[in-house]
């Protein structure tokens, strides 16, 4: 029984692979002549096969082992892709989803499955049986040196040998992991015969430093077998993880020695000792050009490899091969990759351990003023500032880049593109900006339905865009940008727009909007994402989906973001969904009312300015002046009607900024930045708009965060309440 | 696990396994054994169990001498010696 922990290891892996190999496929759609792409398609599905092996999951196996070998005639080319192969290939690729999908569950893949699989694996068959390999003419070739020398190897690009060629490294553990190297050997032993094997000792370390108990032996095996390499391959499963295999089947190109060559850990071996272990040169051809080079030997002794050369007995490419590893080898070992896979678990108890710190830092930093010791004052302040650090860095660990969210659209809009018989271009931008991860995992699904919403009904069928006089092909935008400490991200497209008429005709009929109601174009857009206003038939007559937009913005909104939309009919439409840069942990800004402690999120605040300095009046209005420029401000104290004080020196103003919306936060106190960790406030608040949570101050006094979008639309919906130009849906 | 330790021209008989499970006492007697003497032989006639590990310290033993400049050999090899020697085609490096 596999132990659960690789398996999911197993599964995270082969996703990620999937993942990739979407990539790649859409990419080879419209780039066929890349080979890299075709490399990398089959890379993916060639390591997916091995991991699977290892696990003993044999229809993963048997099927994925299928799509390789059409992957490799397409990669020798022997097979042109076309949209057809593409498309073969993205079924196959969502079904090797389905059979992970199994795995994970733990059950067995249903007969529907297996049917997939076999239809599957007769179309891929199609491609097989064209061309069978041409390996059988040139075998028979073991030279006679004298002669041939000069011809072989050179003239074609595969070796003359007619066996397998396995090349075996032992990780360290073997032993202490009960398993004897000689045992596959005789494994191998009952597959075929093993022409020639030669026992690598190199890696043996000194009689000092060499540990008996672990395993530092190697073979190199000429080995003739009617088995495929899948049998040979599963020889070897115990030990595939820690053990560097390389299986060479007969004929292979001189590439894949090349490759081989370049793989192999012997450093200092002779390059001579390479080629004969590789099968690429006979002992015999080797021994004729070693006494060569004694008889020269009054010369200065020449490389083997360059005697190797003159001889024309091996290829360039392979000489080459083993030279370039020679001087490589070393540098390889600084690329190992450096990546980490780390439990997300284990992330959110650093951040959580992370936020306790910074609350124990603000305690000390507190007792160091009271007591008013200089020395302790300016060490807290020191542990601060790596504090900070800490949480920054921490945070940052969270952080993953959009693109990859960003890329599982290409298939989104391709699928969709077909269905709808649209032709669509995704333009993807901005792709390396960074956000939390849970936001990431979360913005998924609305996004989707975003995207899938502008191609239905947003960009137009093909023969009206003509009329229109716009490009044939529509295109979609997904862009995504930082913006004053959030994170902003933006579905756009070049399609008809949104109908204004249309819009407020529903809205009324619904009774979202009193009749004669005068609305900014803004409100108008914004109404589809009420509750209650299906968008069906609305710009379009396709149906819906069951899931409206109220139900993308309340995705959003859980994730404190908002989203909103900009249309220009006849061009198009623009939907911005703005989100917090992480759920965690913010930069703050104290200001006091009253009584009172309320944190603002620092990234919003814009300035702080005094409020007697700038209205004319007593402050006593609405709106006052910033250099000339109308700014809505309201006083804190009124409008949480805290308690406290009444007489305050000096009222100061804390101009927020959110999104295009300015406002100005009159208060009592300013008390300047803190680390806020957010605290979730209890369901009982949940309909508390202008809180988005709270925090424990440092003196254990509660702070209440105050949340700048929904502290503006509350005050907005108040100013309206006079007016009653808009009348919330409530539902 | 039994193997005396003959201190006659540096002759080492080793009885039953030389495998994985001793190889790490054997170590250190194949190395004092070096130390000691010029020329030293092991006499695996007695040799119940050999395996890669097994294999693998002779190799060490062997490259080891080479380095000091003294000789090691191997004689009245048992059956499964042979066999894995064959098998590993490392007859010839410890030959003669």
């Amino acid at each position: 029984m596999i132990p659960d922990e690789y398996l999911q290891t197993f599964v995270v892996e082969c996703k990620e692979l999937l993942e990739q190999m979407e990539e790649a496929l859409l990419v080879v759609e419209h780039d066929p002549e890349d080979p890299e792409i075709i490399n990398a398609i089959f890379r993916a599905a060639h390591t997916i096969k091995g991991s699977a092996g290892l696990f003993g999951l044999e229809p993963i196996v048997a099927f994925t082992h299928v799509a390789e070998s059409v992957l490799d005639r397409v990669r020798s080319g022997e097979i042109l892709i076309n949209s057809d192969l593409i498309t073969l290939f993205i079924e196959v690729h969502d079904h090797l989803g389905k059979l992970i999908d199994h795995v994970v569950e733990g059950v067995h893949p249903a007969d529907e499955i297996k049917s997939c699989s076999k239809s599957l694996v007769a179309q891929l068959q199609t491609y097989l049986s064209g061309a069978i390999v041409t390996h059988a003419n040139d075998s028979d070739k073991t030279p006679v040196i004298q002669e041939t020398k000069t011809e072989k190897a050179v003239q074609s690009d595969e070796v003359s040998t007619d066996y397998w060629h396995l090349s075996l490294r032992f990780g360290l553990e073997v032993f202490r992991n009960g398993m004897d190297p000689f045992s596959f050997v005789r494994c191998l032993t009952t597959l075929g015969k093993i022409v020639k094997l030669v026992t690598v000792m190199d890696s043996i370390p000194s009689v000092d430093e060499m540990d008996p108990e672990s395993c530092y032996l190697g073979f190199e095996i000429s080995f003739d077998s009617d088995a495929d390499k899948i049998t040979i391959e599963n020889v070897f499963n115990f030990v595939h993880d820690d053990c560097e295999i390389h299986i060479l089947p007969p004929h292979s190109k001189v590439s894949e020695y090349e490759r081989m060559i370049l793989e192999l850990p012997e450093q200092e071996m002779r390059l001579g000792e390479i080629l004969i272990k590789c099968g690429s040169l006979t002992p015999k051809e080797l021994d004729a050009i070693l006494n060569l080079q004694s008889e020269n030997s009054n010369e200065s002794p020449k490389l083997i490899g360059e005697v190797l050369l003159e001889q024309k007995v091996v290829s360039p490419p392979v000489v080459d091969a083993a030279l370039e590893k020679q001087k490589q080898v070393k540098e390889n070992k600084k690329t190992e990759a450096n990546l980490i896979r780390v439990d997300a678990e284990k992330l959110d108890e650093l951040i959580n351990l992370v936020g306790e710190l910074i609350i124990a830092g603000a305690g000390t930093n507190l007792i160091a003023r009271r007591a008013n010791m200089a020395d302790l004052i300016e060490s807290t302040a020191t542990l601060s500032r790596l504090v900070e650090e800490v949480r920054d860095s921490a945070l940052a660990l969270r952080m993953v880049q959009i693109g990859g969210t960003f890329n599982r659209f290409q298939r989104v809009v391709r699928d969709v593109s077909k269905e709808l018989g649209k032709d669509i271009d995704l333009i993807i931008s901005g792709a390396e900006t960074e956000l939390d991860k849970t936001v990431v995992e979360k913005i998924g699904d609305p996004l989707t339905h975003l995207v899938r919403n502008s191609m239905d009904h947003g960009i137009e069928p093909a023969e009206v865009r003509i009329a229109r006089g716009k490009p044939v092909k529509g295109s979609l935008k997904l862009n995504a940008y930082h913006d004053a400490g959030s994170i902003v991200i933006e579905v756009s497209d070049d399609g008809g727009g949104l109908n204004k008429e249309k819009i407020m005709s529903k809205a009324i009929e619904r009774g979202l909007v009193a009749e004669g109601a005068n609305l900014t174009d803004k409100e108008v857009y914004n109404l589809i994402f009420e509750a209650g206003f299906s968008t069906a038939d609305v710009v379009s007559n396709l149906s819906g989906r069951g899931v409206g937009m109220d139900v993308v913005r309340r995705n959003i909104q859980a994730l404190r973001g908002t989203v909103d939309l900009d249309s220009v009919e006849g061009q198009g439409s623009t939907i911005r969904i703005r989100l917090p840069l992480t759920l965690a942990i913010i930069d703050g800004f104290m200001v006091g009312v009253g009584n009172s402690i309320f944190v603002v999120p620092l990234d919003m605040v814009v300035e702080c300015i005094e409020l007697k300095a700038w209205t004319g009046d007593e402050g006593d209005g609405q709106y006052l002046n910033l250099r000339g420029e109308v700014l809505p401000y309201r006083r804190l104290r009124d409008y949480f009607d805290t308690e406290g004080d009444d007489v305050v020196q000096r009222e100061n103003v804390v101009i927020v900024r959110y999104g295009e919306h300015k406002a100005g936060l009159v208060v009592d106190k300013l008390m300047g930045e803190f680390q806020t960790v957010i605290k979730p406030l209890g369901k009982l608040f949940k309909s508390e708009k202008s809180i988005g949570g709270f925090t424990i101050l440092g003196s254990g006094e509660v702070a209440m965060i105050v949340d700048v979008p929904g502290l503006m639309n509350q005050i907005e919906h108040e100013k309206d309440e006079g007016g009653t130009t808009v009348v919330v849906a409530s539902k | 696990m039994a193997s005396k330790k003959k201190q006659q021209d540096g002759l080492i008989a080793i009885e039953g396994e030389l495998t994985i499970y001793t190889v790490m006492e054997l170590k250190d007697k194949f190395l004092g054994g070096l130390l000691t003497n010029d020329v030293l032989t092991l006499d695996l006639s007695e040799v119940s169990e050999f395996d890669g590990a097994g294999l693998q310290l002779l190799i060490m033993a062997k490259q080891g001498a080479t380095a000091l400049n003294k000789s090691f050999r191997i004689t009245n090899q048992s059956p499964v010696v042979v066999e894995l020697l064959d098998l590993s085609s490392l007859t010839g490096f410890f030959g003669e």
